[in-house]
C-alpha cells in the first residue's frame, strides 16, 4: 500500500512543477513524468492493458506537444496577473475540494471494490460467465468488444472525428498566410 | 485516502486550467484533468490482494471458483481503455487550434486574442 | 522535418521491425493476452513515426503517402461497422458475437477462439494506427516552413 502513496506524491509534485514552470519545454517534460507515474500505478492497481496502453498514449502524446513548443516562443508571458480572479478561483476550488473528500466518505474503502458491496452488479456477471459465453480469456476484451461493443463503436468515432477536425485545421498553409496577418 | 490525493490533482489541473494565460498551460491543465480521472476509476475497482481479469492454464484447470473471488473489477478497465486513447485524440486537436493561432496572432497569450470580431 | 545522424539512422532501421512485429502480436493476441486492439494500434503508428523522426519526413512520405494513410483509416472503420452488420444478418441482433454462438465456437485460450473478438481487435488496431500516423505526418508537413512571425502587437 506505500507503493500507492509514494507514486500519488511523485504525481503530485510533478504537476506542481508542471503549473508553475515558466518554461513551456519543462512543463511538457513534467507531463511525460506524470504520465510514467500513472502507467506504474496502473501496473500495480492490477490492470494490464491501461498500463500497456498509457505508456505508449502518453509517448505520442509527448512527441506532439514538444511538435508544438519546440520552435515557437518560449518566454513565458508577464503582465499583470489579475490577484482577485486568482484568489477567488483559490477560494472556489478549495471548497470543491472540501466538498468532494465529504462525499468520498460514502464510498467503500479503497481495497474493496464497489461489485462486491452491490447485489446484482453487472460486473459479477462478466466475471462468471464470460469465458463461458464469450470464449475469450481476457475479460476485459470481452467486455468492451463483446459485452459493451456500442462503446466501442461510439469510441471509434469520436477518434475519428477528431483525427478528421486535426487534419482540417492543419491544412497546408495557404500562401495569404505568410503576409502580414489581417486586421 | 488514496482518493483524496487523486482528487487533489484533479483540482490541481482545474486550477491550472482556469488561472493560466498561456495557452499551452491550459492544454497541460486539462492533460493532468485526464489522468487523475483515469486513475480514480481505476482505484475504484481495486481489491486487496486480487489478481487482474485475466484466465490463465492455470486458473482454466483448478476451476474458476478462486478467480471468481479474487479478481478485480474488470469494468472501470474497459472504460478507461477506451478514455485514454480518446484523450489523445482531443489532445492533437487542442494543440492543432494552438499552432494556428500561433500563427496567426505571434502569440499564446489568451488576453491578447482580442479580434474574433474580424 | 530533417534526419537524424547516421548511428541513429542504422539502429532505427534494425528496430522499427521489432516494432511492428510486437505491434501486431499485441493485436492478435488481444484476447488471450493483455493488450487488444488499441494498444496495439498505437505500436503500429509508433513504428513509422520512429522513421519519419530519423530519417525525415520526405521518406516516409514515399512509402505511405497521405491519402493512401487515408483510405486506411476509413477501411478500418468500415471493417469494424461491416462486423457489426454482419451480426445483424446472421445472428438477428446488432453486434452479437455469430461465429462464437454459431459456426465456429473453438476451444478457449487457443488462437482461434472467441468468434468476432480477434476480427474487432484487427480492424480497430488498423484503423487507431493510421489515424495517429495521420494526424503527426499533418502535423510535420504544416510546420515545415516555419518562420517565426512578428508579434503583430508589439508588446513582449
Amino acid at each position: 500500500m506505500a507503493i500507492f502513496y509514494i507514486l500519488l506524491l511523485f504525481m503530485i509534485i510533478g504537476a506542481i512543477i508542471a503549473i508553475e514552470t515558466s518554461n513551456l519545454l519543462s512543463s511538457v517534460i513534467c507531463i511525460g513524468a506524470i504520465g510514467f507515474g500513472a502507467s506504474i500505478m496502473f501496473l500495480f492497481l492490477r490492470a494490464p492493458d491501461i498500463a500497456i496502453t498509457q505508456i505508449v498514449v502518453e509517448v505520442l502524446g509527448l512527441i506532439i506537444m514538444i511538435r508544438a513548443t519546440i520552435s515557437r516562443d518560449l518566454t513565458f508571458i508577464s503582465g499583470d496577473k489579475e490577484f482577485f480572479g486568482t484568489v477567488i478561483s483559490v477560494v472556489i476550488i478549495f471548497v470543491i475540494f472540501l466538498a468532494g473528500v465529504q462525499v468520498f466518505e460514502t464510498l467503500p474503502d479503497f481495497g474493496t471494490p464497489i461489485f462486491a458491496e452491490t447485489p446484482g452488479a453487472a460486473s459479477q456477471t462478466y466475471i462468471e460467465e464470460g469465458l463461458q459465453r464469450t470464449g475469450a480469456a481476457n475479460i476485459v476484451a470481452s467486455v468492451i468488444l463483446d459485452y459493451r461493443a456500442y462503446d466501442t463503436l461510439g469510441e471509434t468515432t469520436v477518434l475519428f472525428t477528431s483525427i478528421i477536425g486535426a487534419t482540417v485545421i492543419l491544412r497546408k498553409k495557404a500562401k495569404k498566410l505568410l503576409e502580414e496577418p489581417e486586421l | 485516502m488514496p482518493y483524496s490525493l487523486c482528487f487533489l490533482l484533479f483540482m490541481l489541473g482545474l486550477y491550472c486550467a482556469v488561472v493560466k494565460k498561456n495557452m499551452v498551460k491550459i492544454v497541460i491543465g486539462i492533460m493532468v484533468m485526464e489522468y487523475a480521472v483515469n486513475l480514480f476509476l481505476i482505484m475504484l475497482g481495486y481489491r486487496t490482494g486480487g489478481t487482474a481479469p485475466i484466465i490463465d492454464k492455470g486458473q482454466l484447470e483448478a476451476g474458476t471458483g478462486q478467480f471468481i473471488s479474487s479478481s478485480v473489477d474488470p469494468l472501470p478497465q474497459a472504460l478507461v481503455l477506451t478514455a485514454i486513447v480518446i484523450s489523445l485524440g482531443s489532445l492533437a486537436l487542442l494543440i492543432s487550434i494552438c499552432i494556428r493561432v500561433y500563427d496567426k496572432y505571434g502569440t499564446f497569450d489568451i488576453t491578447q486574442i482580442r479580434r474574433l470580431k474580424g | 522535418m530533417k534526419g537524424m545522424t547516421i548511428i541513429v539512422k542504422t539502429i532505427s532501421s534494425w528496430v522499427k521491425m521489432l516494432i511492428f512485429l510486437f505491434g501486431i502480436y499485441i493485436i492478435l493476441f488481444g484476447h488471450l493476452t493483455p493488450g487488444g486492439g488499441f494498444a496495439g494500434g498505437v505500436i503500429l503508428a509508433s513504428s513509422y513515426i520512429l522513421l519519419m523522426l530519423s530519417f525525415g519526413r520526405e521518406f516516409v512520405e514515399e512509402n505511405l503517402p497521405l491519402p493512401l494513410a487515408s483510405k486506411l483509416d476509413c477501411l478500418g472503420a468500415f471493417l469494424f461497422a461491416m462486423i457489426a452488420i454482419l451480426g445483424l444478418v446472421f445472428g438477428g441482433t446488432f453486434f452479437v458475437n455469430f461465429l462464437y454462438q454459431k459456426y465456429l465456437p473453438g476451444q478457449p485460450l487457443e488462437l482461434i477462439s472467441a468468434g468476432t473478438i480477434p476480427l474487432s481487435n484487427i480492424a480497430i488496431g488498423l484503423k487507431v494506427g493510421a489515424s495517429l500516423f495521420l494526424v503527426i505526418l499533418t502535423l510535420s508537413i504544416c510546420c515545415k516552413d516555419f518562420k517565426p512571425n512578428t508579434p503583430s502587437d508589439g508588446k513582449e
